[in-house]
């Protein structure tokens, strides 16, 4: 489910009298932005990433979303560790999740119809979304409360920055607005400028991703393998 | 550990201890949040049948635009007889009872009935929205019909003769992006305007869904999507079979039936 992940070991070994942000648990905050990031390193979520991110408004709610699933999921299972039993620990896991995520879509159906009815089933999708189950299992399951709402944060961003980056360029590109507003002017187009609707299609994400896989590689060269 | 975490007993019961508050946690949440949801699927509901009468509303005028332009909700039976009219504000079962709730042609859910097989067609009631726009009259009737992979909606306005289609809109649950799907675009809904459901008669010949392209001049057909053949007969068979039951109301109370 999830690749080896180093920062689970490195807390696990925490002392008790800990400050609240330590430089483990900024780590927690700051790595999956970049070093362990979990769409463009451990390349986790990427259905997610392909399918909502036409429009930047429909990627900020999917990341809110699954902020609100990670934070919720880590700090239950991190309370319950010590009583999960291990041999129904991922049938736990799922269940939290599932819940979460109901939850989640009832309330985005009562408050924000509109963009419940354009993620459509992508809200339900996020129980199957790698990164959640990925960090319940390698972090929550074995660390205390408060690194595990940490490392929630920490990949939600993560995942966050990612979703939102490709969406402004899907947007910007594919129908010349931000969250809607028109940026690209008219008169652009009386000169024959045009849309890319290429950019509306999921194939478009995938490179948009690669893009940044490649950009985030050339900038952090811990990230290249040897060979 | 005063406790076996690992035992078989302990397993079950942190099972059923988690299965019994999960359920009560997603009861309660479903609950609670019915208000807010119900209320925007009636928001969507006039939006779409202010859509069909070519009203562009956003959800929070809906409900008052609603009221504006749609004068009266009438329930008919299967043979066209009426059943109930109403006029004024939705009614709504918390307000009004379930009476004055099942009065109102508005509450009818027609894609629950649609499903129901075990409803005889004399069971089935057919809601009928009277809208006033720029003082001329328009009927909507809201349609319900399966598609390829699921169900199929719309709404179609018709002009004060009964005959004439002022407007229509479509809806899918899951039908094929790209090709079924574009049901729900204007490039579809637009040419069944200005078609007509009777022929020059009188007699129902409904609007059909033509594949390989409807003659410009005919009054009867609008194109078909190109690769969605069961979806845009899905069009077609919905539109017939929803307006035939219309038929006897728009011959007793329009001149068709005399032309």
């Amino acid at each position: 489910m999830s690749t080896e992940v180093k920062e689970a070991s490195a807390a696990a070994v925490k002392e008790p009298s800990e400050p609240l942000f330590s430089k483990k648990n900024r780590l927690l905050l700051t790595d999956p932005l970049n070093d362990s990031n979990p769409i463009t390193v451990q390349v986790l979520g990427i259905c997610s990433a392909l399918a909502i991110t036409v429009q930047v408004k429909q990627a900020v709610v999917m990341s809110l979303s699954v902020l609100a699933v990670m934070i919720g999921g880590n700090l239950i299972i991190s309370l319950l560790r010590n009583i999960i039993p291990s041999r129904i620990r991922i049938i736990v896991q799922l269940v939290v999740v599932a819940s979460l995520v109901i939850l989640v879509d009832q309330v985005l159906k009562a408050y924000v119809y509109d963009v419940s009815k354009a993620l459509s089933v992508f809200v339900g999708l996020i129980i199957t979304n790698c990164i959640i189950m990925g960090r319940l299992e390698a972090f929550a399951l074995a660390n205390k409360p408060w690194p595990s709402v940490l490392d929630a944060i920490g990949n939600a961003a993560g995942y966050a920055w990612i979703l939102i980056a490709v969406a402004v360029v899907r947007e910007l590109l594919g129908s010349g607005t931000l969250l809607g507003f028109k940026l690209i002017p008219d008169a652009f187009f009386e000169f024959g400028y045009m849309n890319n609707n290429m950019m509306i299609l999921p194939p478009m994400a995938l490179i948009t991703v690669g893009i940044i896989i490649w950009i985030q590689r050339s900038k952090n060269t811990a990230l290249i393998e040897e060979n | 550990m005063a406790f076996n975490k690992e035992s078989q007993g302990f397993t079950f019961l942190f099972a059923v201890i988690m299965v019994v508050v999960v359920a009560t946690v997603l009861a309660v949440a479903a609950m609670g949040l019915k208000g807010p949801q119900d209320e925007n699927m009636k928001q969507e509901k006039m939006q779409n049948v202010l859509g069909s009468i070519q009203v562009e509303s956003t959800r929070e005028e809906a409900g008052a635009k609603f009221s504006e332009y749609v004068k009266k909700r009438i329930i008919l039976d299967s043979k066209g007889n009426v059943l109930s009219e109403i006029e004024g504000s939705v009614k709504t079962l918390s307000f009004d009872g379930k009476e004055a709730y099942d009065q109102d042609a508005f509450n009818i859910d027609i894609k629950k009935q649609y499903r129901d097989k075990s409803l005889s067609d004399e069971q089935k009631r057919f809601p009928l929205f009277i809208c006033e726009k720029d003082g001329n009259p328009y009927y909507v009737i809201p349609l319900v019909g399966t598609g390829l992979w699921g169900p199929i909606w719309g709404f179609i306005a018709l002009e004060g003769d009964m005959n004439t289609i002022f407007g229509a809109t479509f809806d899918h649950k899951t039908e094929t992006p790209g090709l079924g799907a574009e049901i729900n675009q204007g490039w579809f809904e637009d040419p069944f305007i200005g078609d007509k459901i009777f022929d020059d008669a009188g007699n129902f010949v409904s609007v059909k869904v033509v594949k390989g392209g409807a003659d410009p001049d005919d009054q009867h057909g609008v194109d078909a999507i190109t690769g969605g053949t069961i979806t845009s007969n899905g069009v077609t068979s919905m539109l017939e079979n929803t307006l035939k039951v219309y038929v006897p109301y728009f011959k007793k109370n329009s001149d068709i039936a005399s032309i």
